[in-house]
């Protein structure tokens, strides 16, 4: 902002900067997106066994993702908060689609294939924070009661249908968006601990619906040696694999658990624990604070950001992305139950790569399509 | 949208609020950065070790290096068992693309049959898609060539060379040196699993057996890396295997092929044994099995149909075969007389053709209706006078003849190094209280010592012992244990190591010529002019010592004459002859026990001359 009012600095900009600039591109998240980005690329070379057809895949899906960073940067958010409502309705009529004739991948119906296959429930990912942010944006806050029913149902119609399929990591991740943006617009504490304590009451209800393996991840989390060949085989593995990584690691390539395929699912859903494996605990804590490096920039846009809409979009989107690295790095090291969330922009695999550049690119947009007036309101 | 709220935006306070909102937010992430650092650190720093060990624990398997089998040698280092490359097919269902129709195209080039391809199936189902599963053992050349042109259609099978037990002389050898065959649950409790960890086979019976230990070697060990497959990956660290030792027999190739050409055909036993060590020369029992068949695996359709063979060829007659000694006993029994002070070398009895004991009708009859007459001891044995021995049986009494046969090692195993070694019966007034449980047939009769002297009645004997019997007299009293075992040989450096015979308590007598009188009455068995078996010793090229017998099978009932074509074949008498040779220098024992052969002197006497030619390389006359 300081560089957008200073006219004499802006001539004495390079080129990639006013190249940047002209892209509607946040310089200091894209350095942290990049850099986690590279790391991984790294990171995944070993995990997939040093097999170039998965790196190839990752690398196009790399830059399918930048061109989806690119596209939502430069879209002004006027006209995401208007898109809101229809970006969510398709999306929930794609989830309803996928019921019905989705692919069958792992165990879930997840997929639908338009030429290339992608999961409808990234689309929610991003539309439902829009279309509660557009929603609040025109309330007076905090909201009222109905707002907050209306809010909540804009939460559990596609978290249902998400968790049906099923697809429990990703229903999680949905409520705790939704939750997040409801959190942010400021309903009153009376709610929030009414909430908890609903939500602690469901808990038992909550075990009844699970399906058998869901209830069986809960357990294991509990004494993993209870079935260390069966469901606790991940686990007992992944923390073999991050303990062994010891200070400095065992090395890029030379990770015995991840190389000779101990560890499961090492280039998606546990691939920190190769990361933790090879790279030690120096480059567990390198990639937590690359994330938090990250984060915090989406503290700053959320709190610079010049309206209801904006604000509470980047806000959601930020503590979502690190809730997201939280549950992958606890479930992978036996703190939390085994629920199918991939570690963000690291893990293979799925369309989620997209989904959060997307939402990155939205945080840019925010970031990049102030107006004059906006810095007044600050 | 449906709700109607008054209020207005009030800007300012919306974004102090979300501020308040994000501190919190900030807050909580925070701790739960905290909670992931922590975790880090207990598991990489303060669990380091733990971790460590249990992830090398993943990756490193110990695998055993199969030693190979020693080989089994006769005395004059002919192969007798030698472990042969073998020709398998074997395949690996992952590299297979489509292992129903690979399975099925075997069949159709007639490399494996419908029994053999269900068995296959199981195989693969119990084991690791990247194991490879044995299809077919033992590939014959003209197999091994059909494969090689259809090679190329069938990916994922492969012809695999390996070791397996090979015995170059099959049957003839069969029941001294035993088979190997898969290992079994029974087997598993007596072997160190650990050593046999990559074995196959172990050995079944007799010398297979019994040497085991020696033969197997001690298994080495490989440290290697594996995957979360247990596909091994990498050697780090190999400790190799010592090679079972060589086990050189006393058995004497020519000798014991020479037994076996005699009695093919026929049910029996041979047994020779070298008098001044007690090593087994010549071990056959006939009928036999074919050790190579049993060893690559029969089915169990053709291992029944040989357990159930009429003729036992699975029953190892040498070894457990129990038959009554008949007069092949009769020189220890004279000699049980002269030590008792019964008889002197030169008291006649004279032979009338049958014996009564005194006081008693019944007629024990000879073999000779008409009698011998007047015989001394040597004749006595050379003409095989069965009235002598029942008297003499009588006067020595039943106590101490039993005790005197003992003496000889009859009615005992004689410890032969080999499993499964029958005792046989010598009978004795207290033999017969503990073997019956009626008090009525627990009386000892005195018909029952008569019958006793001629070596019938209770009396039960291996060939094994009556071997060993007859190389203790050829020995003059001394008794070694019997051996199979020759030597060990140390298959790297060829070292061996003798055995060192075993003395067993001798058999003494204090009779001046008490020997001389009853080798000199076997000496004129063979060379005598009434000695029974004359026929097999006059054209010898040596002078031999031997004794006929015949074992009843079925008792003739009184004043009937016994005729051997009215018999069933298996009902006939069972022809049993000892002997040793050369007289002056005795090298070889012989005992030869032929079932229903008839006639001792007929049937077992030349076998007996054979065994001894063929051991003293004497050409056959």
């Amino acid at each position: 902002m300081i560089l957008q009012r200073d006219g004499a600095r802006e001539s004495r900009l390079t080129g990639f900067a006013r190249l940047l600039r002209w892209a509607h591109v946040d310089p200091p998240l894209l350095f942290g997106l990049v850099a986690i980005i590279l790391f991984a690329t790294i990171v995944l070379y070993s995990a997939t066994g040093e097999s170039l057809p998965l790196m190839r895949a990752h690398v196009g899906k790399v830059a399918v993702a930048f061109a989806a960073l690119l596209f939502t940067a430069n879209l002004d958010p006027v006209w995401m908060r208007r898109g809101a409502p229809f970006l969510y309705a398709g999306g929930v009529a794609l989830l309803v689609l996928v019921l019905f004739t989705g692919d069958i991948a792992k165990g879930g119906q997840r997929w639908l294939d338009f030429g290339i296959r992608f999961q409808p429930s990234e689309i929610l990912k991003l539309a439902v924070p829009l279309t509660l942010a557009g929603l609040m944006h025109e309330r007076p806050l905090p909201p009222s009661f109905p707002m907050i029913l209306l809010g909540l149902a804009i939460i559990a119609v596609p978290a249902g249908l998400i968790a049906v399929q099923p697809d429990l990591g990703t229903a999680v991740l949905i409520v705790l968006t939704g939750t997040t943006a409801i959190f942010l617009c400021g309903i009153g504490w009376r709610y929030i601990a009414g909430a908890a304590i609903a939500a602690l009451a469901a808990l038992p209800a909550l075990w009844y619906v699970m399906h058998d393996y869901q209830r069986k991840r809960v357990l294991t989390l509990l004494d993993p040696q209870s079935d260390p060949l069966g469901a606790g085989y991940h686990i007992i593995q992944s923390k073999i694999a991050i303990g062994s990584g010891g200070f400095f690691g065992k090395g890029w390539l030379n990770g015995s658990q991840g190389q000779l395929e101990f560890l499961p699912e090492r280039s998606t859903d546990f691939v920190f624990a190769v990361v933790a494996e090879e790279w030690g605990l120096m480059g567990a804590v390198a990639l937590v604070s690359l994330y938090l490096f990250v984060v915090g920039r989406g503290t700053f846009i959320a709190l610079t950001a010049p309206d209801t809409f904006t604000r509470m979009l980047a806000g959601t989107f930020t503590i979502t992305f690190f809730f997201y690295v939280f549950i992958n790095s606890a479930m992978v090291m036996g703190l939390l139950p085994v629920v199918g969330v991939p570690l963000p922009l690291v893990s293979t695999g799925g369309t989620s790569m997209v989904t959060l550049l997307a939402g990155f690119g939205i945080l840019m947009s925010i970031q990049t399509h102030r107006k004059l007036g906006d810095a007044v309101r600050r | 949208m449906m709700a109607n709220d008054a209020r207005i935006k009030d800007h300012w306070a919306e974004q102090r609020m979300f501020l308040a909102r994000m501190i919190i937010a900030g807050i909580l992430m925070a701790a739960l950065t905290v909670v992931i650092l922590t975790r880090l650190v207990q598991l990489q720093l303060v669990q380091y070790d733990y971790f460590s060990t249990q992830s090398q624990g993943n990756r490193i398997r110990l695998q055993p290096v199969v030693p190979t089998r020693g080989l089994i040698l006769d005395r004059n280092g002919n192969v007798l068992a030698e472990n042969r490359p073998s020709f398998a097919l074997e395949l690996v269902p992952e590299q297979v693309p489509d292992l129903e129709d690979t399975l099925a195209r075997l069949r159709d080039i007639g490399l494996v049959n419908d029994e053999a391809l269900a068995e296959t199936r199981e195989e693969i189902r119990q084991h690791r898609r990247f194991d490879a599963i044995s299809v077919r053992d033992r590939l014959s050349d003209e197999e091994v060539a059909r494969f090689a042109v259809n090679r190329p259609w069938f990916e994922g099978v492969e012809i695999k060379a390996r070791l397996s037990r090979h015995y170059p002389h099959g049957q003839a050898l069969a029941h001294a040196l035993g088979y190997v065959g898969g290992i079994s649950a029974d087997d598993q409790k007596e072997i160190d699993e650990a050593e046999y960890a990559g074995t196959s086979h172990i050995g079944k019976v007799s010398v297979e057996r019994s040497f085991e230990p020696e033969l197997h070697g001690v298994s080495g060990q490989e440290q290697v890396v594996v995957n979360a497959r247990g596909r091994s990956l990498d050697t780090l660290d190999r400790t190799a295997a010592q090679h079972g030792a060589d086990v050189v027999l006393g058995i004497d190739l020519d000798a014991q092929l020479a037994a076996w050409q005699a009695l093919e055909g026929r049910r029996g036993a041979a047994v020779a044994i070298d008098p001044a060590t007690g090593e087994i020369l010549v071990f056959v029992s006939t009928p036999a099995f074919d050790p190579n068949a049993l060893s690559a695996g029969l089915s169990r359709k053709a291992y029944n149909a040989l357990l159930e063979d009429i003729d036992k060829p699975m029953f190892n007659r040498a070894l457990r075969g129990t038959y009554p000694p008949g007069s092949t006993i009769k020189p220890m029994v004279a000699l049980a007389a002269l030590q008792t002070r019964v008889k002197g070398p030169t008291d006649r009895i004279a032979c009338r053709g049958y014996y009564q004991i005194p006081g008693n009708r019944h007629r024990y009859r000879d073999w000779k209706p008409e009698g011998h007459g007047a015989v001394d001891m040597i004749g006595s044995i050379e003409q095989s006078c069965d009235v002598y021995y029942y008297s003499i049986a009588r006067d020595i009494g039943i106590e101490r003849l039993s005790a005197s046969l003992k003496r000889f090692g009859l009615g005992a195993a004689t410890g032969l190094d080999m499993p499964g070694e029958k005792g046989g019966v010598v009978p004795s007034p207290e033999w017969k209280r503990a073997a019956f449980s009626k008090a009525a047939n627990q009386v000892w009769f005195p018909g029952e010592t008569v019958i006793t002297g001629i070596g019938q009645g209770f009396m039960l004997v291996t060939p094994l012992q009556l071997a060993h019997a007859t190389a203790t007299i050829a020995s003059r009293g001394k008794r070694y244990r019997p051996t199979m075992l020759h030597a060990l040989r140390d298959p790297v450096s060829g070292r061996t190591t003798p055995l060192t015979p075993e003395a067993l308590p001798g058999v003494n007598v204090d009779v001046e010529g008490g020997w001389d009188t009853i080798i000199e009455g076997m000496h004129a068995v063979m060379h005598g002019p009434r000695g029974t078996a004359r026929a097999v010793g006059r054209t010898a090229a040596f002078q031999m010592a031997g004794k006929s017998g015949t074992a009843q099978v079925f008792t003739v009932a009184q004043n009937q004459k016994y005729r051997a074509v009215d018999v069933a074949e298996r009902l006939r008498d069972h022809a049993l002859f000892v002997a040793f040779g050369p007289l002056e220098d005795p090298k070889i024992a012989v005992a030869i026990i032929v079932e229903n052969g008839e006639s001792g002197s007929r049937v077992a006497g030349p076998i007996a001359r054979r065994i001894m030619e063929a051991y003293l390389r004497v050409p056959a006359a």
